[in-house]
């Protein structure tokens, strides 16, 4: 039986279709979750996918963080069930506490939408298949990806090697210490701007180095089973 | 009641710098910063204790990490 990995719909997601897609290119069964549901209907594992939930009302990822949805996430995901956070979804992960820091508005005050290079600084449940060191090309859109916490957590976060994904160039939004992305202390929850999900193909992105994550939560996911 | 929300001091605030330097484009001097914020009106039964206020400014209206707030009854001083 394959591991199933649900793919959780916000109004406003955009990005739920190629999350799906990407789960069952890396082999899969991808479960479609709604934000009003309050079953996860036993998935093995959750992605949070990007978009604009609830058109970014209050502060980005602010209103789906507290949907009906994410307290059986945010339960499961204490007990060490593995979820990722693209993009917005790193944003509701971020307000709904499953990670610390927040995300703001890039230096620039522009959107920023363009390929862009990162290397893999941790091995987590969601980047076991990459050797730690690798560089990974994906795209990267938001407007509000600039990563901030207050100094003495990012000491932690790097202390701890819980910096998963940094820019392998100043980051272009601003992000402290060039932070793409950062995991939970058990290495099990991870959110990233960028958008590996949108690089699992050459014939649709700029690669297949997007991929590794959801075949690495995979290898995870039957090592356990 | 009112709950004023804005990003905290140290956490770089572009659109309020983009605004400082509009001002001066305006001609305006004399304006060393700008923090851009949010303003929340609420219409509260008497039965909200302040606790509970601070409550949703805390947990929901703001988000501690990144920004400051302040609650105040309609008429209050600030």
């Amino acid at each position: 039986m394959s591991a199933r990995i649900g793919v959780i719909t916000f109004p406003g997601t955009l990005d739920d279709v190629d999350a799906a897609r990407a789960v069952r290119y890396a082999g899969a069964e991808a479960v479609s979750l709604w934000h009003r549901d309050t079953d996860l209907q036993g998935v093995d594992a959750v992605v949070v996918p990007g978009g604009f939930s609830y058109g970014d009302y209050l502060r980005a990822g602010a209103i789906a963080a507290r949907s009906p949805v994410m307290g059986p996430v945010v339960d499961a995901a204490r007990r060490g069930m593995p979820v990722l956070g693209i993009c917005n979804g790193f944003q509701i992960l971020c307000e709904a506490g499953l990670l610390p820091g927040a995300l703001v508005r890039n230096t620039g005050l522009r959107f920023i939408c363009r390929e862009i290079r990162l290397r893999v600084e941790a091995d987590t449940a969601w980047t076991s298949g990459f050797e730690v060191g690798t560089a990974i090309t994906v795209p990267l859109k938001s407007g509000e990806g600039r990563f901030v916490a207050d100094g003495e957590t990012l000491d932690r976060l790097e202390g701890e090697g819980r910096v998963v994904f940094r820019y392998a160039e100043p980051a272009p939004n601003g992000a402290l210490r060039d932070i793409a992305g950062i995991s939970s202390a058990d290495g099990r929850v991870v959110g990233l701007m960028p958008h590996p999900e949108h690089a699992i193909d050459p014939l649709t992105g700029p690669g297949a180095d997007g991929l590794g994550l959801f075949t690495s939560v995979l290898g995870r996911l039957t090592a356990a089973a | 009641m009112i709950v004023d929300v804005l990003p905290k001091a140290e956490i770089l605030d572009p659109q309020g710098q983009a605004v400082a330097r509009a001002m001066g484009r305006l001609g305006v001097s004399g304006v060393a910063d700008v923090r851009q914020g949010k303003h929340f009106v609420l219409e509260v039964d008497d039965s909200v204790g302040d606790a509970e206020l601070e409550r949703i400014a805390e947990s929901l209206l703001a988000n501690p990490v990144m920004e400051e707030w302040v609650v105040r009854r309609e008429g209050q001083q600030p």
